[in-house]
């Protein structure tokens, strides 16, 4: 490329080639997407922040969270995090199809084992009397943490379909970016739980 | 006819090299990222569990273990870190969490001030 | 629940506008109905003469294949910008019938509260949500990936969502017209007035989810410009080298991605108390009513500057086009674009300083507040240093921006006024607040946008609009503003409240006179820009500019054809200088060949947008009245499409360089036939869209 500017005064038409790299342009975006949903979630904990005490007189924290059941879906979640890790590598090193959604139908069992526990918390919850309509503190917990729970079913939904464009048409361009877009949702996911179950379970049995 | 592209389109995606070297050390990075969260995470919940400390130290400790977990997880499973070349996306994260701190902090602050004016 | 019932949840003949009339005919009822019923007679027969019009002249096809599943961001653009236009004339009535209720208002008037309640309501929600963003959108869609030399958005069909969610937004807005009433919450939509208790009706509903549809669609827009900015640019055109207008549009993405959320929190937190009894913001049982106001303002706030930078852009291309020079002071433009942007976050408190919170935190924001007119101050000057020795031609964008710098620094000066806390709990909420933020509004959002719609019509359609037309409706908007709104400072500052139906002192009685006065000299406003319109289009062929370059102007738009080929540029521009396309003319390289042609890729159109606008407008209305197997399939249909479009791999069509060759040649042919055209000249017929070139090597030297 000739840089002389006096030929080429402003502009010129000339072929210029390859300066858009469709990969880094879809990634990115996603990453802005992420950032807009880091800010819902970001708000909706410091609501949770300031109605932790709005009890109104019904249960609390200590009352309604449960730690050993919290630290399954922490465990679950993480283990989900590196199986999907596992995927994204043999998805990078080509190491087939096969070993992608082996890896990928992992991390979607111990996604479900994860939304299994939450459901079964919730549940046990309302029958405490922690439903969401009893007070400003529950139904702060349930605006934040079921929308993650949310986020995470959405991801579980995302993973099948991708699964199944694998089997019609193998890891395309399209699947491929596909896989990569999931793996920054699904670890974003993770790493809004260590919010989670720092700053609400944690933070509320301590 | 098509040898020129103005959309580059999708790159050489690499050549497979499942269990060379570069294979390797990308592994490492996530068993690492792996094994550090796992022990961030125990740790906190042993502290809550066995009620270590007081209640406002246990708050400062769990916030610490977390951020630190969670800048694992940036690094081992998100690959974002310094000097990176897609400087774009770091950039992105440490303007939200900026706006995070604003706004969150903001939030808290200033309805905890009216918390504090009203009852 | 009978069937009746779990088929049209709460929607009933209770819900047609002239009920209450015919159940209870008292005078009110009786006027308030007559209006009702008259507004909601007009949608529906606007909307049959619609489909009527389209049938008759057999066009339904040629709608849907080259406008609505198009992602062509130039098309996306035109469409936003109906919307824009069509919501700007209803709430511009709206406006009229406030003014005339207030004007008669002594005593009691002839509106309901209930009925004006619904008309400031409405009247916000359509400006904001429905015009302005669709406005600037359009604008910004239309003009900014032609002036960064590349050929569409990032991500094309996410355009068309975007466009088919704020459809169905609007879709909702106006059905709130025929079904049920809208919400009399105002813009703000504030607990516990809208929670369930104190508006059990359908209101509050309408406009959360109009809101939400609209707020899904922006924070997907915001996403869509900032990576083409970030990653379409020509090669290049690094950062400082844009035209300013795209810098505005990049910092006005950013603003979208990280305001839109705080909204989104707020409406649906407000949406599950009212739908499924949470306590985020109820009355007791620890809900905090407060939390609303902080949330939706850490919205509303940077909100005004999303509003308010796309148009400083347009004035940034306008006011040097029309003074015949380079901008002056691009850095610090730029500059002060981005402390604007970073600014508007830390702010957000000083729209409810009267709150409770100490004076410590209200003088933090009051300062902060005060701070952010500094960088516009520098804008100021720089438009002004811009004009400074050049050849101002009166050209009806140019009268939009003078109109502009006087009156939106007076606006300015009066947010200043209200930084102070001590100041504004004395006119906090009276007409001194609504005159501000429409001293900001119109003269700074509304006149930039028609300025921009001016300048940038011929680049869309091949022809000028008529300027005598335009310039009676910017002189109507510039004086209509003035005798509409001055009064109201005064009127505030006199202690009247805002959204106040009625009142019982003679005094306020002449300045209300003369605000509807206003009013109706703004209404001519528009009349004259629907005359404008006709009349252009009837006289298009005296005035077409076909080569391109009408105004004589510098950014890499006006290099190419009017109106722009799809593709927009036959090879892409590899750029060497800020104003490209100024510098090119100036050494005479401008309207030269691209070395070769190749084959261009373009997307292909996608029914999703318009698939998503028909099932969001279902869900949302469901939603409202209760229809939850409407809901439920809807929301099945949207997940459904969704996954579908995930399965589309044939997503591009080639269009083969023989015929980009062909285009670019006719084109060619068509500027070489063009009479060059001075400055003064522009507005003759025989402008066809070339410069006088030797006026402008003058004016280089």
């Amino acid at each position: 490329m000739s840089g002389n500017t006096l030929d080429n005064p402003g502009f010129r038409l000339r072929a210029s080639y390859h300066h858009v790299n469709r990969e880094d342009e879809v990634n990115f975006g996603f990453w802005v997407f992420l950032m807009s949903d880091a800010i819902i979630f970001g708000l909706i904990f410091a609501t949770y922040a300031t109605m932790v005490g709005a009890t109104a007189g019904g249960p609390g924290p200590k009352r309604l969270f449960d730690i050993g059941s919290v630290a399954i879906q922490t465990g679950a979640l993480l283990l989900s995090s590196f199986a999907y890790g596992m995927a994204s590598l043999a998805l990078r090193y080509r190491s087939g199809r096969g070993k992608v959604i082996a890896w990928l139908l992992v991390t979607l069992l111990l996604g479900f084992v994860f939304l299994g526990f939450e459901v079964h918390d919730f549940l046990t919850m309302f029958a405490k009397g922690g439903s969401p309509d009893r007070s400003g503190f529950t139904s702060a917990f349930f605006g934040l943490v079921p929308l993650h729970g949310l986020h995470v079913t959405t991801g579980c939904i995302w993973m099948v379909v991708l699964i199944v464009q694998m089997l019609c048409y193998g890891i395309d361009d399209d699947v491929r970016l596909g896989i990569q877009r999931l793996a920054l949702f699904w670890h974003f996911l993770d790493i809004v739980w260590i919010a989670i179950f720092s700053l609400v379970y944690l933070g509320g049995l301590a | 006819m098509n040898d020129f592209h103005e959309f580059g389109g999708y790159p050489d995606w690499g050549q497979p090299d499942f269990g060379g070297d570069a294979y390797r050390r990308d592994l490492h990075i996530y068993l690492w990222g792996l094994a550090l969260a796992v022990a961030l995470t125990v740790v906190p919940f042993a502290l809550v569990y066995w009620h270590a400390m007081t209640a406002s130290s246990l708050w400062i400790a769990i916030g610490i273990f977390a951020l630190v977990q969670a800048v694992v997880h940036f690094r081992c499973f998100l690959h974002v870190h310094p000097p990176h070349e897609n400087v774009d996306e770091m950039l992105l994260v440490l303007f939200t969490v900026i706006i995070l701190i604003m706004m969150a902090g903001g939030t808290v602050w200033i309805l905890g001030n009216l918390h504090s004016r009203m009852y | 629940m009978t069937l009746t019932h779990f088929i049209f949840g709460r929607l009933g003949l209770h819900s047609l506008p002239f009920w209450a009339a015919v159940q209870h005919p008292t005078l009110e009822n009786i006027i308030n109905g007559v209006i009702a019923t008259g507004a909601a007679s007009l949608v529906v027969t606007g909307a049959l003469a619609t489909v009527g019009l389209i049938t008759y002249f057999g066009k339904w096809r040629y709608l849907w294949t080259e406008w609505l599943t198009s992602v062509d961001h130039k098309r996306i653009g035109i469409m936003y910008i109906v919307i824009a236009f069509v919501m700007l004339a209803r709430a511009l009535i709206e406006a009229v019938l406030m003014r005339t209720q207030q004007a008669f208002g002594l005593g009691g008037g002839f509106l309901s509260s209930e009925h004006f309640g619904e008309l400031f309501s409405t009247h916000g929600t359509i400006m904001i949500f429905f015009m302005a963003m669709p406005f600037l959108i359009g604008l910004i869609n239309f003009v900014m990936p032609q002036q960064i030399g590349t050929r569409d958005v990032s991500f094309p069909v996410m355009n068309s969502v975007s466009l088919g969610l704020t459809m169905a937004g609007a879709m909702l807005v106006m059905i709130s017209l025929v079904l049920g009433k809208f919400s009399t919450g105002g813009w703000s939509g504030y607990p516990p007035y809208t929670e369930i208790t104190f508006s059990p009706g359908v209101g509050p509903d309408y406009w959360i989810w109009a809101v939400s549809l609209s707020g899904i669609g922006t924070m997907m827009t915001g996403i869509n410009f900032a990576v083409t900015i970030y990653k379409r640019r020509a090669p290049g055109m690094t950062l400082m080298r844009m035209p300013l207008f795209t810098w505005t549009a990049l910092c006005t993405s950013i603003l979208m991605i990280f305001a839109m959320p705080p909204l989104t929190v707020a409406t649906v937190l407000l949406a599950l108390d009212r739908y499924l009894g949470f306590h985020f913001f109820t009355n007791g049982f620890g809900g905090n009513m407060m939390n609303y106001a902080n949330l939706f303002w850490l919205f509303g706030h940077p909100e005004v500057y999303i509003l308010i930078l796309p148009a400083f852009g347009v004035y940034s291309e306008v006011i040097p086009a029309f003074s015949g020079k380079r901008i002056y002071g691009y850095t610090s433009l730029v500059l002060a674009t981005m402390v604007i942007a970073l600014l508007s976050f830390v702010v957000w408190l000083h729209h409810f300083f009267t709150m409770g919170q100490s004076a410590a935190v209200n003088e933090t924001f009051g300062i902060a507040t005060m701070m952010i007119g500094i960088p516009t101050g520098v804008k100021i000057y720089d438009w002004m240093m811009t004009m400074y020795r050049g050849r101002i031609r009166f050209a009806v964008p140019m009268v939009y921006s003078l109109g502009f710098m006087m009156l939106f620094v007076i606006g300015g000066l009066s947010g200043i006024i209200l930084a102070n806390p001590s100041i504004d709990y004395q006119v906090h909420n009276t007409l001194f607040l609504v005159a501000h933020f429409h001293n900001m509004l119109i003269p700074g959002l509304l006149f930039g946008m028609l300025a921009g719609y001016h300048f940038w019509f011929p680049k869309a359609f091949g022809f000028r609009l008529n300027e005598r037309w335009g310039m009676a409706s910017a002189l109507c908007w510039i004086f209509g503003f003035m005798l509409a709104f001055f009064p109201l400072y005064v009127l505030g500052l006199l202690g009247f409240p805002r959204r106040t139906v009625a009142y019982y002192n003679p005094i306020y009685v002449p300045y209300m006179a003369v605000a509807l006065f206003g009013a109706l000299i703004i209404l001519t406003a528009l009349i004259c820009l629907v005359i404008q319109l006709v009349v252009s289009v009837m006289q298009r062929d005296q005035n077409r500019v076909p080569a391109g370059d009408p105004w004589n102007a510098s950014a890499l738009e006006w290099s190419v054809a009017a109106p722009a080929p799809d593709y927009n540029f036959p090879v892409l521009p590899e750029v060497t200088a800020r104003d490209a396309f100024m510098v090119a003319k100036e050494h005479g390289a401008a309207y030269r060949p691209p070395e070769r042609f190749t084959d261009i890729e373009v997307p292909k159109n996608s029914p999703l947008g318009m698939i998503l606008c028909v099932t969001g407008a279902l869900a949302t209305f469901g939603l409202v009245w209760h229809m939850w197997w409407l809901v439920a399939l809807a929301m099945l249909a949207t997940v459904a499409a969704v996954i579908w479009h995930g399965f589309v791999r044939d997503y591009e069509r080639i269009i083969p360089a023989d015929e980009v060759r062909e285009d670019y040649m006719r084109w060619l042919k068509a500027v070489a036939a063009a009479e060059p055209v001075s400055r003064n000249e522009e507005f003759a017929h025989e402008n066809a869209g070339l410069a006088d070139l030797h006026e402008t090597l003058e004016a280089a030297e």
